[in-house]
């Protein structure tokens, strides 16, 4: 086993990027997620890659849609209302089906909001994150560890896949200090024979472009791409169960409400009630199999959040309405705190469903 | 010990973010589960500052302290707003140099430590909080030079290298506070 070092969850993902082979970062400063900029400006020129700071998080996202139509490696970073920002160029990334990673630290909104973590960008980034049909993969860590490797495997998924891979992180993620194995296996780079790399007058021009003018070949690509996402959908979902094995209860949660929830969770065991979690580590493609599973063995699920309760949707779809899901949450900036979910399980334990 | 919680609580500039770091890169040298949470609002932008550290055996849930085992308060203002969050049971360790009041808590067991003045009686005014902290490790019967110079040595940062002795010296000096 490697040596593990403490950082901050924004160094992680920086510094596992640069292992993961990226070398162009651009990105325009927010908190809770500079650190991430911080970091790539002071190691990028130490070896040979490019860090710019840009005029706008805009200008950020089309320098990475260039990059990527290079071949190579390449992110960038922001918070909530930055990510915002970005949606148009999300949408070309997709229309181009080019491979880049970015990441969401988020903050509590909605408009320029607060600083304080928040998961309520849920919708945006699971539903697509810009205009037109497509979607992101969307991969969601809950420790420092998964911050570093969840950014490796986005890389990996997006050059495999030819698309955008988010993690979508909020502040207590990007600025908690954990201890973090930075020996992180990376695949080798897929050859991208689409990249606009130069013909050398050897082969016909490579364009990228998202511009399709003639309805019947645009309604063919988005086909074609949903072809694609389909395959995502049946190998690419990732989840981790805990203490589900003889739960009647089931808490869906993840990033830092799952760190929460595990706390009630034991406090909810050692009162006798048989609680557990299953926790989404992608949200798109939704870990929906598990889900409908354990529709059948539990008599309540709670959904823990962030937000207003944007992934209850996504469990009542998966569940498919078998089971009452109820909502624990706090907004702008709060985090639940143990007491407020072990009430919550408290009452589904009650009250919750008519399974025997 | 299983698990515990320590906050970290002061005005911006006290050291706050660092006493929390040194006890974390500790408690990771000596293999245990760890987490550091820094306050990063509006609050550290010239005012309180406070940091979240859980050490222990099991692995860390939330990292947000909440209800902490060991509270570190080095001015009024947290000291006020932390003091009812501490377990019963638990332990306080305040800086009377700069908290005049008597606790409220009877529950609780009280350090008052003249953090800041013994700081700067010792030529260290910048470390009140590494006196502190030797006295958590030293209450705790935690204080082993070996550790604890292993642990400075990972928090200081090559740069600051000359600031490893003071460091030491203040640790030293918080064990007999």
């Amino acid at each position: 086993m490697s040596e593990k070092v403490l950082m901050k969850g924004n160094e992680a993902i920086a510094e596992a990027a640069i292992i993961a082979g990226c070398r162009h970062y651009f990105g325009y400063p927010i908190t809770p997620q500079t650190e991430i900029a911080a970091y790539m400006a002071k190691r990028m020129p130490k070896i040979g890659g490019t860090f710019l700071q840009a005029e706008s998080e805009i200008a950020a996202i089309n320098m990475v849609y260039g990059v990527s139509a290079a071949g190579k490696r390449v992110m960038t970073s922001s918070s909530s209302p930055g990510v915002a920002l970005k949606s148009e160029g999300l949408s070309y990334l997709a229309g181009a089906d080019l491979p880049a990673l970015v990441v969401n630290v988020q903050r509590g909104g909605p408009g320029l909001g607060g600083i304080q973590p928040s998961q309520s960008d849920y919708f945006q980034a699971t539903r697509g994150g810009g205009h037109g049909d497509f979607h992101m993969i969307v991969l969601a860590p809950a420790s420092v560890q998964e911050m570093a490797e969840f950014t490796v495997k986005g890389f990996e998924l997006a050059d495999q896949y030819r698309m955008t891979a988010m993690i979508l992180a909020d502040g207590t993620m990007g600025q908690m200090m954990e201890p973090v194995s930075l020996d992180l296996a990376v695949s080798p780079m897929p050859e991208k024979p689409w990249a606009t790399t130069g013909t050398r007058m050897k082969r016909p021009h490579n364009i990228v472009n998202s511009l399709y003018l003639v309805p019947e070949v645009l309604e063919r690509s988005n086909f074609e791409r949903y072809e694609r996402y389909r395959t995502i959908e049946e190998r690419e979902a990732m989840y981790e169960e805990y203490r589900m094995e003889d739960a009647e209860i089931c808490i869906a949660a993840f990033g830092i409400a799952a760190r929460v929830s595990k706390n009630a969770i034991n406090e909810a065991r050692a009162e006798g009630i048989r609680v557990g979690m299953i926790r989404p580590k992608t949200l798109w493609p939704f870990p929906s199999a598990p889900f409908r599973a354990a529709a059948d063995r539990v008599k309540a699920m709670i959904s823990v959040e962030l937000s207003m309760g944007q992934m209850i949707e996504d469990v009542r779809l998966a569940t498919e309405c078998r089971v009452p899901v109820s909502l624990c949450n706090r907004v702008g900036g709060m985090i639940p705190e143990p007491e407020q979910i072990l009430a919550a399980i408290r009452e589904a334990a009650k009250t919750g469903g008519n399974k025997q | 010990m299983s698990t515990m919680q320590f906050l970290f609580s002061g005005f911006g500039g006290q050291g706050i973010l660092f006493a929390g770091k040194f006890m974390v890169y500790k408690g990771m040298l000596e293999g245990k589960q760890v987490s550091w949470l820094p306050s990063y609002g509006p609050e550290m932008r010239g005012g309180t500052a406070s940091c979240s550290v859980i050490v222990g055996d099991e692995p860390v849930g939330s990292p947000i302290v909440t209800r902490p085992d060991v509270l570190v308060a080095m001015n009024l203002p947290s000291f006020d707003r932390y003091e009812p969050a501490v377990v019963p049971g638990g332990t306080v360790f305040l800086d009377s140099t700069l908290i005049s009041r008597k606790p409220a808590r009877s529950d609780v067991t009280v350090y008052e430590i003249p953090a800041t003045k013994l700081a700067s009686d010792n030529g260290i005014p910048t470390l009140a909080n590494m006196i502190i902290v030797g006295k958590i490790l030293h209450v705790l019967g935690q204080f082993d030079e070996g550790d604890v110079e292993a642990a400075l040595k990972k928090v200081i940062s090559a740069k600051h290298a000359d600031m490893m002795e003071a460091n030491l010296r203040a640790l030293r000096l918080g064990t007999q506070a």
